[in-house]
Formats: C-alpha cells, structure tokens, sequence
C-alpha cells in the first residue's frame, strides 16, 4: 500500500465513525437533534410550514416580505401532486406536520374536507374574493387561484388552407379531426382528470348522447392519451415547443387557458400575436385552495399566512410563477397575461362533493372505455 | 471476520434501515394492512385476484426480465471492451456512461420520443425519400420503447459492476487455456465466466429491481394502456387513498421481491469462486489486432447509439430556438431578470444537489462499506438475509417509503419530516444497494491464498487486511461510490413522495421548468438537463480519479 493512500483511509474511518455516531439511536436521543416544529406547544415559533405542490413557486422577496410583517420565515415543504399532498396531510392529521395547506383543488377538495384536516378561518378580506370561487361555505378552505383546462389549439393549423377552428367539445368526433387530439391520463393528471369532468359535465351519465358515447367516439376518431401534461404538451403537441423539430404532430392539447399568454410571456423573442388559442366552451374550472390544518401549533401564525396568500402582493405574483390566475379580481396581471388571456366567459364546473363521490368510479368507466 | 466482528459492524446499517426503511414501510402497511385493527384477509386475497392485479403482476415481471436481459446484452461487451482495452477517451466515455442515470424520465421520454416518434430522424428521411405518402415507423408508445429506455439507463450498472471485477481478472489465465487448446468461447466459459459471475448477477440483480420499480419511464413511453405494480401502487395511494388496495399491492412487492432477492444471496454465495484477482492492477492494453479495432470499434458505436444519441438530442435541443442555435437558454438561465424569480438560480440549484449528494456518498458509502464487508466475509442465512434486506429498499415502492415517512416518522425525538436531512437519508436508502454490488462480490471473489501467503510470511492480520484486501475493496467501493452520488444528483423519483423543504435542487429545477408552458421554459429545462450531464460526468470522473493510478505496489 503506498504511503498516500493512509490519510484517505484514515478520513474514510473517521468520516464512518462520525456517520455512525450521527445515526446510532444515541443520536435520536441526544438534546442536538433537529428542531421539532410540530412539538405540541411553542413559546418562541420559528417558522410557519407552509405544506404545498411541486408546483409551488413564489417570488423570494414575496415570501421573504412575510418574515418583514411577522418575524418569522415561511417554510416551503412540497410533496408530489395535489393528490399525493392531500393524502399525506390526511394520514398525519393526528401529528400534522405543516402549519398552511395550499394546492388542494376542487378536484380532490371534499376527500379534504370530509377527513376534517382543516380548521375553518374566515381571511380578513374575504368579501374581496368571488363568490363562485368561495366552494366552501364554512370557510375551511379559501380560494387562492384558479385556472380553466380547456381544448388548446395550435393556431398554425388551424384557419385558411387549415383545419376548421372547432367550437365545442363535440365537434372532436368529427371525422376532420381524426389524430389531431391528444388528452392526459385522467387517472395520472389533473388536467386529465378535469377535461374528463368537463365531457361528463357537459354530456351527462344519462340521455341519448353520454358521456361514454362521447369518449367511445373519441378513441374512435384516434384520440391519443399521454400520462402526464408535460409529455402532452411539449412531445405530443404540436405547439409546445419552439425549438424547432422534435415537437409532436397534433395540433389540440387539453391544457390551460393561459396556454395563449404564457406562450407570449415565455418566448424569447415575444411574438405580437399569439401562436395558441383555446376553444371556449370546453373549458372546465380548477381552483386551488389553501386552509389552515387543524391542529397547527400556531393558529395565529397559520392565519396570518392565510391572509397573505391572499394578499394584493402575492396575488400578483402568482401568475408569472404558476401560470394560474389569482383568485382576487383586484390583481394586476402581467402585461402578456393581460393581453392574450383568453377567459371562457361561462366555464363548465361541477360540485366538488359531486367529484369526490364518483371519482373513482368515473376512472375505472373511463379506463375501461378508452385504454381496453 | 469473527461472528462479534460482523455483528458490530453490520449495527450501524441494521439501524439505519430498521429506523429509515423497516419502521417507515412497515406503519404504513399495518395501516392498510389492519383498516379496522384486525388483518383483513378477505380484502387482501380478492385484491389480489383481481384480474387487474394479476395482469400488473405479469406485465411488471416480463418488463423488469426483460430488460433485465437486454441490458446485461448491451453491458456485457460493453464491459468487456472497457475491462480490458486501452484506448483514448476511456475514462471519459465511462464517466459520461453513467450520465443516464441522474436524468428525469421526463426528459428523457422526450428524447426517447424525438428519436423514435412520428417526427424523428427516420421518419424525415422517409419522408424525404418518399414524400407525404411514407409510413411512419414509431415506437413510442409500445413496450419496445420502455425496453429501450431501461436498457439506455441501466447499461453503465453492468458496464461499471462487472467491468469493475472484470479489470481485476488476470488475462494471462485465459490465455493459457487458449494456449492448451481452448477456443475462444470455451476459455471464456470455463476460464473467465464462473470469476464472473457473481458480479454479473450483482448488476443483473441491480437492474431488475431498477426496472422491477419503474414509474415514470413506464407512464411516459409505454402508453396509457400500461400499468406496473409501482403504478398501481402509487394509484391506489397517492390518487384514491385506498391504502389497503395499495397495501395489498405493496406485500405482493415486497415479498416478491425479498423472496427472489433471499433466492439471490444463496446463489450469490454458491458461485463465488474465490482466485486470481489481481489486486488493483491495470490490465488494459491497447487493441493489437485488426479485430480487436473491430471489436472495440463496433462495441463503442452501438455504445454511441444508445446513450449518446438521446442525450445529443437533450443537448441539441437546449440550444435549438426559433432564430435557429443559440445560447438564449442557458444566458436566461444564469440571467438575473424579473422573469426568473420563478427560477431555481443555477448556482443555488447546483450547489443544492452536490451537497446532498455528498452527504448521500458520506452516508451510503460508508454504511454500505460496513455492509459489503460482513456480506463478503461471512457465511450463512443471517448474512444472507441481511443482504437482501439491505437490497430490499430499491424493489420497494417510492410511495410506499414516502408515506411511511409521514405516518412514522411524525413523533420526537424522530419527526424529521420537516428535516432536510430527510433527503440525503432517503438517497442513501436507494444508494447503499450500489455500494454494497460493487463490494461483496469483489471481496468474494479474493484468493485466501494470498492473505494465507502473506499471513505465512509473517504479516499481522490487519496488514494483511492493508496490504490483499484493502486496495481491491477501495477501488470497488470507488465504482459503488460514483453510483452513490449519481443517485442522488439524478433525484430518481426516490424523494417525490416525500415532503420536503424547498431545496431547489437540479432535477427539482427542471420538473419545474418542464411543469411550465412555453418555448423558453423549455429550453431552459433542456440547458439545465445539459448541466446536470456534465455535473455528473464530471463528478464521477473526480471520484474515480481517488482510485490512483500508475502500477500499485503489490
């Protein structure tokens, strides 16, 4: 063994000994273990947890103006998808670990509501915000953001020498529409899951045209299903992406109906017009909402964040960070978002108590009607 | 090793699993598992005799077997050639093999699907050749397309595993034996293979229980019509809350898996041929004859093919924009406007990632050391079951692990489900595996004679240890190290289910970006893609770089 090869030895032992030491159940006991938020009572709070999506994304200076106003900083935990999100907080709601809850939509929101995670908290500006976003009458939850999952077209394909601009969600099972679809897994994606909302919606489970008729002539007319909005958006749709090529070759995604600003807002260099739109009446309307979980530590502190994520600031800053738009009316929105939003006037909804009783049910008839 | 020798040194990664991986899985379980606090069978069995379940069942293992086996047929020559040639690049080219395995399956389906979907480069000079009329070959979307990925992520385990031992494996043995009149194939076989073997199964067990658990790359290119147990798994959890659906599922997985992987460690122990490893030799060489060009040639092409090609495309289009190629993506990266306060900062989110990724070296690598040495060491069911258990962690599923977090983690002085140590803790969960492939079988595979030999001539036992087995067990845990870190660079999906602080590392950047629409967010999720690869092929080329060169005192 050469001589310069000991001291790697000797720091790989010490640095064994030292993980030993770190992990042994001494150090589980030992007064130096991490801070413990979620310990029963708190003198002195030194963060509020703010349990969210992956998709979370806010502003620094935002989230930092919160400690300016109230001392202490707001902790970001993410987990997965609002599903995953949702479940996680039920499963610990005897021992929560988060102080705020945001991200629970109105399609997973009576699973939340019925586990009983939130204590009701009316925000101080609660008259500010819509009634129709405000699902919850006892105010255990409050809308924060809101966005429409509509049919998105990819402008270039549509019109003169093009394909006919389609107007509403029957007008896919016409025969010019053949392969020119592409939809997520509503069993893997919320956008998925809220298009599928939008058919039943709008066909009805009863009747001489259901909403199975309409998916049977769907996957008749080669409509194509991707797991998630990303693989839809950016390999399968054919006005996803920019940069050139390998972008995919269906010009209708399901989407959102910010897709038309974004891809103003996000596109260097930005076009005058926008290369999206969007077919109005297949629109179907996601809102997200945050509570505080019962059982928070410190109600007060949970509270406050609640105002905030309702606050004139942050509301203004969701839409350049998250591509929703914010709940409160009085937000400005950014230049492009402004501009090119295109905002289904009479959006398709359905009582979140309605989603909750037959999700599943509605899965399993989907999958078996369009994946069998 | 003494019987106390082995106990006290496997005590810190029992531990660490029975407190990170055995309590965490086994609460959410009892919590499927007894809805009413009594075990209800019923619900258990008619889960599993759902024809669904059974379907899952079947598609899951042929997947897993089958990729199982195309990639120990593109590793092997791979590893053949890099085992035993010299030539330019080949450090680099083994650094940059390892690339795959730190990318999203986000990204990578897209470059699966730029390359095999309707648009690809086939297609278009089809489409060239023939005008509109051409067919259009694509594979996206079936079963041949999630095969390939798997081979593409999953060839640098054989490739470095066996490689590894295969580098150690005196040439002039084979060659005696062609020498007395073996062909080629037969000198292979009774020469070289049985040496082998065990690091073979060691990557071969590796990549099974990788594919065994796929998620994301299962979703993204096998089409909708596909479910893995690990799918459903994550279905029956994290979408409809049915935990004892989801239960039901997780025994089979796990079960399933800790029986083959106990079948495993037997057969592990049975083939170890203990002999003729040359301690931390070089025994590469340039190719000398016309078809050992050929063979190297060829075998780096198809090498070329596989992973160069997809992650070309990830490159590629990083820089591809409307105004034709340019370096818009990675400037609006690094650029500090009003726009990218959604953004992750590159340097945040680099120095994010290579902090816990050495944290999940300094973890994984030494508990999986400790593991290595009382596996290779010792004999006999309790060894043999310690082995699968440490193995057990990568065929579990990540929602299963990252719900147990949350349901058993949750009381002090343990609730770190706040904690950002949670994350390095979970890496190294899914790390140590690799660790402990690369060692045990390398430490099996030690002639005792030498230590005997060395013993005779009057070297203490620990010198023995320094001088036989020390710079083997080094250099392997070197390759078991790089995987460590790799793993963790790449994120995996191990940490998706687990509720995190905002710790905005690379791969956590690019699911944002890629969560987005837009032409530009998508570019920069390409440029930040591209800055992992070099991330991790530089990283693993560091790490290796420990391992010394030039001829070693032995």
């Amino acid at each position: 063994m050469s001589p310069r090869r000991h001291p790697a030895v000797v720091a790989l032992l010490l640095a064994t000994s030292a993980v030993v030491l770190h992990l042994s159940p001494t150090f589980a006991q030992s007064p130096a273990a991490p801070p413990q938020p979620s310990s029963p009572q708190r003198a002195n709070p030194t963060e509020v947890t703010l349990l969210a999506t992956d998709s979370f994304a806010l502003s620094d200076d935002i989230l930092a103006s919160f400690q300016a106003q109230h001392g202490v900083p707001i902790q970001v935990l993410r987990v997965g998808d609002a599903g995953a999100m949702v479940n996680q907080a039920i499963l610990s709601k005897e021992h929560p670990f988060a102080d705020v809850l945001y991200g629970v939509d109105n399609t997973f929101l009576s699973r939340a509501l019925d586990a009983g995670i939130f204590e009701p908290y009316a925000v101080t500006d609660l008259e500010a915000l819509p009634p129709a976003l405000r699902l919850d009458p006892q105010d255990r939850v409050t809308p924060v953001d809101y966005g429409d999952v509509c049919l998105v077209l990819d402008l270039k394909a549509f019109g003169s020498g093009g394909l006919p601009t389609p107007t509403s969600l029957r007008d896919l099972t016409l025969p010019v529409y053949k392969g020119k679809l592409v939809v997520e897994n509503p069993a893997t994606s919320s956008p998925g899951l809220a298009f599928l909302l939008a058919s039943i919606e709008q066909f009805g489970e009863t009747g001489s045209y259901t909403w199975h008729d309409y998916w049977r002539d769907l996957r008749a007319n080669d409509v194509a299903v991707t797991a998630g909005w990303d693989d839809a958006y950016y390999s399968t749709f054919s006005g996803g992406s920019d940069s050139s090529g390998a972008a995919g070759d269906r010009p209708i995604v399901v989407s959102y109906a910010t897709d038309p600003a974004a891809a103003v807002y996000a596109a260097s260099p930005a076009p005058d017009v926008s290369p999206l739109g969007i077919v109005p009446s297949s629109c179907f309307r996601q809102v997200e909402f945050a509570g505080v979980l019962a059982g928070t530590d410190d109600a007060a502190l949970a509270r406050a964040l609640l105002d905030f994520l309702v606050s004139q600031p942050v509301q203004e800053d969701i839409p350049p960070n998250m591509y929703v738009l914010p709940a409160l009316p009085a937000a400005r929105l950014p230049d492009a978002f402004a501009r090119f939003n295109e905002a289904p006037a009479q959006p398709l909804t359905m009582q979140p108590a309605l989603i909750g009783a037959n999700r599943e049910r509605w899965l399993a008839e989907w999958t078996d009607l369009v994946l069998h | 090793m003494s019987r106390r020798a082995a106990l006290l040194l496997a005590a810190p990664p029992i531990v660490f699993l029975a407190v990170f991986f055995a309590w965490p899985v086994a609460s959410i379980l009892a919590a499927g598992l007894f809805p009413n606090g009594q075990l209800d069978v019923r619900g258990l069995v008619a889960t599993w005799t759902q024809p669904w379940a059974l379907r899952t069942v079947a598609f899951t293992l042929a997947l897993a077997i089958g990729s199982t086996l195309l990639t120990l047929a593109a590793g092997m020559p791979a590893a053949w050639v890099f085992a035993r040639f010299e030539f330019r690049g080949r450090r680099l080219l083994r650094a940059l093999s390892i690339v795959p395995f730190v990318l999203p399956t986000v990204v990578v389906g897209a470059a699966f699907l730029a390359l095999l979907g309707p648009r690809s480069p086939v297609n278009a000079a089809l489409a060239g050749l023939l005008g509109p009329s051409a067919p259009v070959l694509r594979l996206d979307g079936t079963i041949w397309a999630v095969l390939l990925a798997n081979v593409f992520y999953n060839v640098a385990v054989v490739l470095r595993l066996v490689g590894g031992l295969w580098s150690h494996l005196d040439p002039r043995t084979e060659e005696a034996a062609r020498m007395l009149g073996a062909s080629p194939w037969r000198a292979f076989r009774e020469v070289t293979w049985p040496l082998l073997r065990p690091a073979v199964m060691s990557a071969a067990s590796i990549v099974f229980l990788f594919t065994v658990t796929s998620f994301g790359i299962v979703l993204v290119l096998g089409g909708p019509g596909q479910s893995t147990l690990e799918v459903e798994i994550y279905r029956q959890t994290a979408v409809l809350l049915d935990l004892p659906a989801a239960a039901a599922l997780s025994v089979l997985q796990i079960g399933g898996i800790f029986t083959l992987l106990l079948l495993y460690a037997r057969s592990q122990e049975r083939l170890a041929v203990e002999g003729a490893l040359r301690p931390a030799a070089e025994m590469a060489r340039p190719p000398r004859t016309r078809r050992e060009r050929l063979a190297v040639g060829g075998t780096l092409l198809g090498l070329g093919l596989l992973i160069g090609l997809p992650l070309l495309v990830l490159v590629e289009r990083s820089f591809a924009g409307i105004g034709g190629y340019s370096l818009d993506a990675y400037r609006s990266l690094f650029s500090v406007s009003a726009r990218s306060a959604l953004f992750v900062p590159p340097a945040r989110a680099i120095a994010d990632s290579l902090v816990f990724a050495t944290a999940t070296l300094l973890i994984a690598g030494c508990l999986g050391l400790l593991a290595a040495l009382v596996i290779g060491y010792r004999r006999g069911w309790l060894p043999r079951t310690f082995d699968a258990v440490v193995m057990l962690p990568l065929g579990t599923s990540a929602v299963t692990i990252g719900f147990g977090f949350i349901i058993a983690l949750d009381q002090p002085p343990l609730d770190l489900r706040t904690s950002v140590l949670l994350i390095p803790i979970a890496h190294a969960l899914i790390a140590l595996p690799f660790v402990v492939r690369a060692v045990a079988p390398v430490i099996r595979a030690i002639d005792p004679r030498l230590r005997e030999a060395a013993a005779v001539l009057g070297a203490s036992p620990s010198r023995v240890w320094r001088a036989i087995d020390g710079p083997i067990v080094a250099r392997a845990a070197l390759v078991g190290a790089g995987f460590a870190f790799a793993v963790s660079l790449g994120e995996f999906g191990a940490t998706l289910f687990i509720a995190r602080p905002d710790t905005p590392t690379v791969p956590v950047a690019i699911y944002r970006l890629l969560n987005l629409p837009g032409g530009t967010n998508f570019s920069q999720a390409m440029a930040m893609s591209t800055i992992l690869m070099v991330m991790t092929a530089a990283s693993v080329l560091l790490i290796e770089r420990f391992r010394g060169s030039g001829p070693q005192p032995f």
